[in-house]
């Protein structure tokens, strides 16, 4: 199909804006797998209105029984981060094919706390005590992989629990892992307060208290535990997900397919989905 | 039974298999759909790619293939049929016990059927477990707490009205209590992962052996807390296991807490058959090390002799079986397949 020069930067513009949300999406986090919801393959489609005012984001999980109490988590979170950007009139965010897609979507889309929404659907559960929960689990985790990777560079326990963030900083990783998760590591310090300045401890418990040469190697069997619960779900949602809607793409192949930002497509291919 | 290279016979008692009809004409809805699309994105996700199944033979697999693929082409000896309802789901049932007791009445000395009941139905579930009894004279049961019944979103094993149930369960000889602490099916909160429960009934049932499948993965480590507090609590491998061919270190890791923490005596070996097939688990279980450094670290490692007990003796003597009695009979009977054809 042609399109004249006016409908062409409509169009451009429109991949631009979704571009955007789909930034500010990598910022939202599924609790369980301490992984953003787009590297993750979760996002559907995202599709910003003509009129530039509403945008709607389609999402799915791994498997038609997630647990509800995250998928409320990772849809509410997607409203709050894609309300942040000034041009956004409106935001509909839909889970498509789970057991409690419904309520879910009533949920986050109506205009009740969504702390009130989530107690009522989640027995009651507190929405900031289960966030607080697992920023503690990610922060193990990302400790986790480069305290290991320290160790494996052959840093003495002594070096690694004096170290300062302004050691910490300059250090190159060889091991990917930690690679990534320095960065990550780095942040979820910074943003609990549990180190300010470049002279203060690189490692801390989650609590804020001091690690000990002696006591690092038993700091670092509770970290791995922490981590084995972890990685369960985590080996599970990805396999599980990949093998989901294998069949899908293999049932639509002749039709527009539906796909997975950032697994499959850019962002403009994902409008026609739907 | 389990050949090794050396040519040692094995006895392999598999803890947790299914006999399900999962098959479109007995969904009833869309979540009996969802289910069993479920459980075979598990298969199809975890398996070695020889390993395969069509959906349609998932859904839905004959008893022949039952035997085949447990006994023939694969090692077991003796397979536990856990029994999982979901009448909600599926008008006959998903895997019932009177169909799999129908199943097993082929060859009755190569399966122990466990049942199943929902201690929120309160009298009628007494009167069931009794039934079970009397009926099919079962030894064992499979828990689901996750489970949604009315408003009810779940059930802790400690609530008064399970432990009514328990207490019938001792009374009847009903010993074994499988309970899915694991990946879970419509989990509302996180309580459905808590293994707490577990703690609090096994150190009240005494009498009882309490065979937590999937070794409370994700909450391992508190499994393995309180596993090590009650010498009556022991671990199902089902689910980990097949991490055996996707994530070997990691599997290593959960093995080698495993043995640090409860020990070689109370893990049991479970394929989670037809989700998996023994023959692939199995071969791979007795041929895997746990890699030197995670062994260093936790100072235990998979040996010969432990591999013997987690595959089946381990097992047999919570289901009371003799081993060398068992292998005799077994002996004497082959199995029995249809005529090819």
């Amino acid at each position: 199909m042609k399109l004249d020069s006016s409908m062409r930067s409509i169009d451009l513009q429109r991949s631009e804006l979704e571009a955007e949300v789909l930034e500010r999406l990598d910022n939202v986090i599924d609790p369980e797998l301490d992984e953003p919801v787009t590297t993750m393959g979760f996002i559907e489609a995202v599709k910003v209105g003509c009129d530039e005012q509403l945008v709607e984001v389609e999402f799915r999980l791994p498997t038609y029984w997630c647990s509800p109490n995250f998928a409320f988590l990772m849809a509410f979170d997607m409203r709050i981060e894609i309300e942040k950007l000034d041009w956004v009139g409106g935001v509909k965010i839909t889970l498509n094919d789970h057991c409690f897609g419904d309520r879910i979507n009533d949920g986050v889309n109506g205009n009740r706390d969504f702390s009130d929404v989530f107690a009522e659907y989640c027995n009651g559960e507190d929405l900031t005590a289960l966030r607080n929960q697992f920023q503690e689990k990610a922060f193990i985790r990302r400790q986790e992989s480069v305290l290991l990777a320290l160790k494996k560079q052959g840093l003495s326990d002594l070096d690694i629990v004096e170290m300062t963030m302004e050691t910490f900083d300059s250090i190159d990783f060889d091991d990917e892992e930690a690679k990534k998760q320095k960065p990550r590591y780095r942040s979820i310090l910074m943003s609990r307060g549990l180190a300010n300045t470049k002279f203060d401890s690189a490692f801390v418990t989650w609590t804020g208290k001091g690690l000990t040469a002696t006591g690092l190697q038993a700091y670092l069997s509770h970290s791995r535990g922490v981590r084995i619960n972890m990685e369960f779900n985590g080996a599970l949602c990805r396999g599980l997900k990949d093998a989901r809607y294998k069949e899908l793409v293999i049932e639509k192949s002749d039709s527009v397919p539906i796909k997975f930002i950032r697994n499959v497509a850019t962002p403009s291919a994902v409008t026609g989905g739907k | 039974m389990y050949k090794t290279a050396n040519g040692k016979e094995i006895f392999v008692l598999d803890g947790h298999t299914h006999f399900w009809d999962g098959s479109p004409e007995n969904q009833s809805n869309v979540h009996g759909k969802q289910f069993i699309d479920c459980f075979y994105a598990y298969h199809s996700n975890l398996s070695p790619p020889e390993q395969l199944w069509e959906k349609s033979k998932f859904e839905k697999y004959s008893e022949d293939d039952v035997y085949r693929d447990l006994f023939v082409d694969g090692p077991d000896d003796v397979a536990i049929i856990q029994t999982t309802v979901l009448s909600d789901f599926y008008k006959n049932g998903f895997s019932s016990v009177e169909r799999s007791t129908k199943m097993a009445a082929r060859n009755p000395e190569r399966f122990i059927v466990n049942g199943a009941f929902d201690p929120r139905d309160g009298k009628k579930a007494l009167e069931h477990i009794q039934f079970l009894k009397d009926k099919y004279d079962i030894q064992g049961v499979k828990m689901y707490t996750a489970e949604w019944n009315g408003d009810s979103k779940g059930w802790r094993l400690n609530d008064p009205a399970a432990y009514k149930c328990f207490e019938l369960c001792e009374k009847l000889g009903i010993k074994n209590i499988h309970v899915h602490k694991g990946p879970t099916i419509i989990p509302l909160s996180l309580d459905a992962f808590d293994v707490r429960d577990v703690d609090h009934a096994a150190t009240e049932f005494q009498n009882l052996n309490w065979i937590i499948e999937h070794c409370g993965l994700p909450r391992l480590d508190e499994f393995c807390w309180i596993a090590t507090q009650e010498t009556n609590v022991y671990a199902g491998l089902a689910v980990a296991m097949p991490f055996i061919f996707t994530r070997e270190r990691y599997f290593a890791e959960i093995m080698a807490e495993l043995l640090f923490w409860i020990g070689e005596d109370k893990i049991l070996f479970g394929s989670d058959y037809a989700i998996w097939t023994p023959q692939w688990l199995v071969e791979k279980f007795w041929d895997f090390e746990i890699p030197e450094d995670i062994a260093a670290e936790r100072g235990v490692q998979l040996t010969a002799e432990n591999k013997e007990k987690i595959l089946g003796l381990n097992a047999a003597k919570l289901y009371d079986i003799d081993v060398t009695a068992k292998l005799k009979q077994l002996q004497n009977s082959p199995i029995q397949l249809a005529a090819a054809g």
